[in-house]
């Protein structure tokens, strides 16, 4: 119990674990959509981005997270921009513009003299140090976040699953488009101090990947994801703690743990999968209503 | 229906009514005042390649009109350019009075089969449920109408038993089925159907014409397109055959006759005995072997 108890004493634990809290809830809520679209390389792509943000930030000393948002927002609609407009493939964009983005952080980084050692913990995540003003910032946007997906779930379901569909009928899905890859650059910089940029794209897919296992329904998959980034942000900043090792790290491999599981012994895992092999059709909850016959 | 329906219209047909073709359209320009569907004109294609030209068209309130032709005739093209999906080069659209998407949430679109990801963790019912979706706005949660509507739905395809169940689960039918569903549940004036008929069993065929031809004599406009000759002459009221332009339109019996036919399909098109006779290349891509062709024995298939 003490082991539990005792380091909520420290005011910059008790920080970090509400930042990595909302963290893992905000990446396993925006991640849901982000492995639904097979995007998973589009948020690797803006978080590698948002490097030079962070380093320019540095430079005029104002906060990480301005400059940040303003490179990983503007990156994410370029992408967006890119792939529609140019006529070359969207993995070819991508690898352009999430390279050359990078480069150009490092390019920034390598003119700084002197003291960088802050900017090193944004590559991999130091969430212990997250000061309070951060953890504001953090909060807000994350609540942001899940206030705009909370507002847009129903069109942006909509338009992930059919989007012609979706568009016939009114919604504006190109315009959605555009704010979701938005919603994922102000996802990814809620997430940079926590888990940095290298870690990130864990943090968006795994749980909704581990949810994948376990459930057939969106709503509660985006639930049983949102709990997976609870609950591996918890383990895993109390094990960085008690075992003296990076918490990012520590965060992600947690989830990587739970996702191994889930795929192994989860319902629709691998044997979940083998066992209901040749049986009733597969529905959301246990009573199956088999109906073979077709009305007339 | 008939086994014996004729598949080749008498000649005496001919006297009494008349195929409208792309010259009589032309000379009706005003016919949009009353018109669900109305276009002028108008000419659309894909990069620099047109795949329509110069089309002009009129879909009364009510109508059942099934769009037929060969691979690569527009079909599939026609029914975005009226979904709004994709805008017309020139020429002038009005969908329910309006430019295309204005009537938007009036409008269900149901796409081709796959075009969708059906590994989507979706349940029947969530799907159904997304045809509510325009009509709620962004802040309305669903709410006991809209269950009642989806309910109504699944009831009226034979689905309700399934509405638990991932729709990857489905068979191709009972996915036509629920994409029916979902377009029934949005309540709409004009239903947009790309291929809802093609390759399912005769049964749900059946089924979702039935379901067309009430909404059609409830005074809905229904348009879809089909690959289906056979389907098109018995259950749709009114034809219109494409390739790259109307070569006709009007009452289905008058259009699918074999001169109609000929120019609509080329030479992919054979009449033997009564029947009507497809050499469909539906699946012939630029890298299928050569010489592959699919014989789809439209008049026999019933």
């Amino acid at each position: 119990m003490d082991l539990i108890l005792e380091p909520l004493a420290l005011s910059f634990f008790v920080r970090a674990l509400i930042a990595s809290m909302m963290v893992g809830v905000v990446c396993a809520v925006v991640g849901t959509y982000v492995v639904l679209r097979g995007v998973a390389f589009i948020g690797d792509a803006i978080a590698h981005a948002a490097f030079p943000g962070v380093v320019a930030a540095f430079m005029l000393s104002i906060p990480f997270y301005v400059g940040a948002a303003v490179a990983a927002v503007g990156t994410a609609l370029a992408i967006g921009w890119v792939t529609k407009r140019a006529g070359i493939r969207q993995d070819t964009a991508i690898g352009v513009l999430f390279a050359g983005t990078f480069a150009f952080g490092v390019f920034l980084f390598s003119t700084i003299n002197g003291y960088v050692a802050d900017l090193f913990s944004f590559l991999l995540g130091n969430v212990l140090a997250i000061g309070p003003g951060d953890l504001v910032a953090l909060l807000v946007l994350g609540l942001g976040v899940m206030a705009i997906v909370g507002l847009l779930w129903k069109e942006l379901l909509y338009a992930t699953f059919d989007p012609l569909g979706a568009a016939a009928s009114g919604i504006k899905v190109e315009r959605l488009e555009y704010l979701f890859l938005a919603l994922v650059a102000l996802t990814i910089v809620v997430s940079l101090q926590a888990v940095g940029i290298i870690l990130v794209v864990a943090m968006l897919v795994t749980p909704a990947a581990t949810a994948q296992m376990l459930t057939i329904r969106f709503t509660r998959l985006m639930l049983v994801a949102a709990l997976v980034g609870i609950a591996s942000s918890v383990v895993g900043l109390y094990l960085s703690y008690w075992l003296d090792v990076a918490s990012g790290a520590t965060i992600v491999l947690v989830q990587t743990g739970m996702f191994l599981l889930a795929l192994v012994f989860g319902p629709r895992g691998m044997l979940g999968r083998r066992r209901s092999r040749g049986g009733l059709p597969e529905t959301d909850d246990a009573p199956v209503e088999a109906s073979l016959i077709a009305p007339a | 229906m008939n086994p014996e329906s004729p598949r080749v219209p008498e000649p005496s047909d001919h006297a009494g009514r008349q195929v409208h073709t792309h010259e009589d359209e032309l000379s009706a320009p005003h016919a949009h005042a009353h018109a669900d569907v109305w276009l002028s004109d108008v000419t659309a294609g894909y990069g620099d390649r047109a795949a329509l030209e110069h089309v002009t068209l009129a879909v009364e309130p009510g109508s059942l009109l099934a769009i037929v032709g060969p691979n690569g005739a527009g079909k599939s093209t026609l029914l975005k350019l009226m979904a709004g999906l994709a805008r017309p080069w020139t020429g002038r659209i009005e969908i329910l009075g309006a430019p295309p998407g204005r009537e938007a949430r009036r409008v269900a679109y149901v796409p081709q089969a796959e075009l969708v990801d059906w590994a989507f963790p979706v349940t029947v019912e969530d799907v159904v449920m997304m045809g509510r979706f325009p009509r709620l706005g962004s802040i309305r949660r669903p709410g006991q109408d809209d269950r009642r509507a989806v309910a109504d739905a699944l009831a009226q395809v034979g689905m309700a038993t399934h509405r638990r169940t991932q729709v990857g689960r489905l068979s191709g039918g009972q996915r036509r089925r629920v994409f029916l569903a979902r377009a029934l549940a949005a309540e709409p004036d004009l239903f947009l159907l790309d291929e809802p008929v093609t390759g399912i069993d005769v049964t749900t065929q059946e089924l979702l014409m039935d379901l067309l031809e009430q909404q059609a004599a409830r005074g809905k406009t229904v348009v879809a397109t089909t690959h289906d000759l056979a389907c098109a002459a018995e259950r749709f009221q009114q034809v219109l055959a494409v390739n790259r332009t109307v070569v006709a339109y009007g009452p289905s019996n008058l259009v699918l006759d074999a001169d109609v036919l000929a120019r609509a399909y080329g030479g992919h098109l054979l009449v033997l005995e009564g029947r009507t006779v497809v050499l469909d290349d539906a699946h012939h891509h630029d890298d299928a072997p050569r010489g592959e062709r699919h014989f789809h024995d439209q008049g026999g298939q019933r």
